[in-house]
């Protein structure tokens, strides 16, 4: 069995990062996973959060990703999402703004369904704002 | 038979058109190689999720349970049609070639007395479009791109909105129609169906290796697939509005290509008949300066 595993990051815009890696730790809906080669067949959604890419046993990339899906095979990990950002890249402005927005937004929110896309937003804009270089 | 000066000013206007023609024609050029830059690198995306898709219908699509959008509604009565067109015009076919086969289509499809309904993307097909169907456009989006090519959240506020009127039961089959950019100099008008989603030809062709394997689901199938399927819903949208922005260059490029030569053309005949009437001129001051030296 190989040692290694293509490892795939998209967002709609590009693609963010293709390569083999070791292992690469996702942030499912349920719970964080790893992949390791050879994992078992399997889908799942994620929730907004952080995925490492692990080399020599350490974490080596950080990129935070918004909501999207995962597809794993034996050989193969993709990950579609919707946004993404390379944790060093961050810019700390940017960031801190959109977490004000976000804020601002989820507390006018009306409704249940516009209370959870401006909560993932939040979420999403609090790694964020964590991750900043 | 025209003036000299008539002939100058014509000849001066001509050549003022040709500069701004030939701008135009540069300016096309470095946005669709802009516009081609963006549409290959979103590629990799949608035929990732194509691939997710098509892996989960071939899972799900027996089922009873599959979501209405991946196996229809069952019915056909309703035809909804996502028309993108450019915002602006001097561009040859490109707006009319879309408008003409988006037409044809409606005709055809009301003469089998189905109901279609309209959505616009971009200004000039909503004003083609208007006149004869003015009564089947529900809604309308402009200014797409406006900031330097479409962006993946403009298709998908117009997703968004394909879903929840597909939800409300507004209409049973959708369809985006663009034009796909096949060379600077040709681009296709395509029929693309999204709802119910049509598995991609090649997909089923590559697949071989998945087919059969038994994922498993986080957490089920059901919810990701009423995930996944709104999302391919916007990233196949987004995907023609990029071939459809870079078709539009293409098509203006080509279009401003054969205006400047025409302009071209159009000078050398003005010269030559401006050189023409000056030289007859001439001709006829000297035959009345010699007539009249000879009359004395």
């Amino acid at each position: 069995m190989a040692d290694t595993l293509q490892f795939e990051l998209v967002a709609p815009e590009r693609l963010i990062f293709s390569g083999d890696v070791e292992m690469v730790v996702v942030p499912g809906a349920e719970g964080d996973f790893g992949v390791l080669p050879g994992h078992s067949l399997l889908l799942s959604t994620l929730r907004p959060g952080v995925i490492e890419i692990y080399e020599n046993e350490k974490p080596k990339d950080r990129y935070v990703v918004a909501e999207g899906f995962a597809e794993v095979t034996g050989e193969r990990c993709t990950v579609l999402s919707t946004e993404a950002f390379e944790a060093g890249a961050i810019d700390r402005a940017q960031a801190d703004a959109r977490l004000e927005q976000a804020q601002l937004r989820l507390r006018d929110a009306e409704g249940d369904e516009e209370r959870e896309k401006f909560e993932r937003e939040v979420e999403l804009a609090e790694l964020l704002a964590a991750n900043a270089g | 038979m025209a003036s000299l000066k008539d002939l100058r000013v014509r000849i001066n206007s001509v050549r003022q058109t040709q500069k701004i023609t030939s701008a135009m024609k540069l300016v096309a050029a470095s946005k669709l190689r802009r516009a081609q830059e963006a549409a290959e690198a979103a590629r990799p995306f949608s035929e990732r999720m194509e691939r997710m898709v098509g892996s989960l219908a071939e899972i799900m699509g027996e089922r009873e349970e599959a979501p209405a959008m991946l196996r229809g509604t069952g019915k056909d009565d309703t035809h909804l049609f996502v028309v993108a067109t450019a915002d602006r015009g001097l561009c040859g076919g490109f707006n009319s070639s879309i408008t003409r086969a988006t037409r044809a289509r409606l005709k055809e499809l009301n003469e089998q007395g189905k109901t279609t309904k309209i959505i616009c993307v971009g200004r000039k097909g909503r004003e083609q479009l208007r006149r004869e169907f003015g009564g089947m456009i529900v809604d309308h989006t402009d200014g797409i791109g406006r900031s330097g090519g479409p962006s993946f959240e403009e298709a998908d506020a117009i997703g968004r909105g394909l879903t929840q009127r597909f939800e409300a039961g507004e209409f049973d089959t959708c369809t985006v129609v663009y034009n796909r950019f096949k060379t600077v100099m040709s681009q296709i008008v395509t029929f693309q169906q999204l709802i119910p989603f049509s598995p991609p030809a090649q997909a089923e062709a590559e697949g071989g290796d998945d087919s059969g394997a038994i994922y498993d689901f986080e957490p089920d199938e059901e919810m990701i697939l009423s995930d996944l399927l709104p999302r391919n819903l916007s990233i196949q949208i987004f995907r023609s509005l990029l071939e459809n922005a870079a078709s539009e260059q293409g098509a203006r490029m080509t279009a401003m290509d054969s205006a400047t030569r025409n302009a071209g053309e159009m000078i050398d005949k003005l010269t030559l008949n401006y050189n023409r009437t000056r030289q007859a001129q001439i001709t006829k001051e000297l035959i009345e300066i010699i007539s009249g030296a000879e009359a004395l």
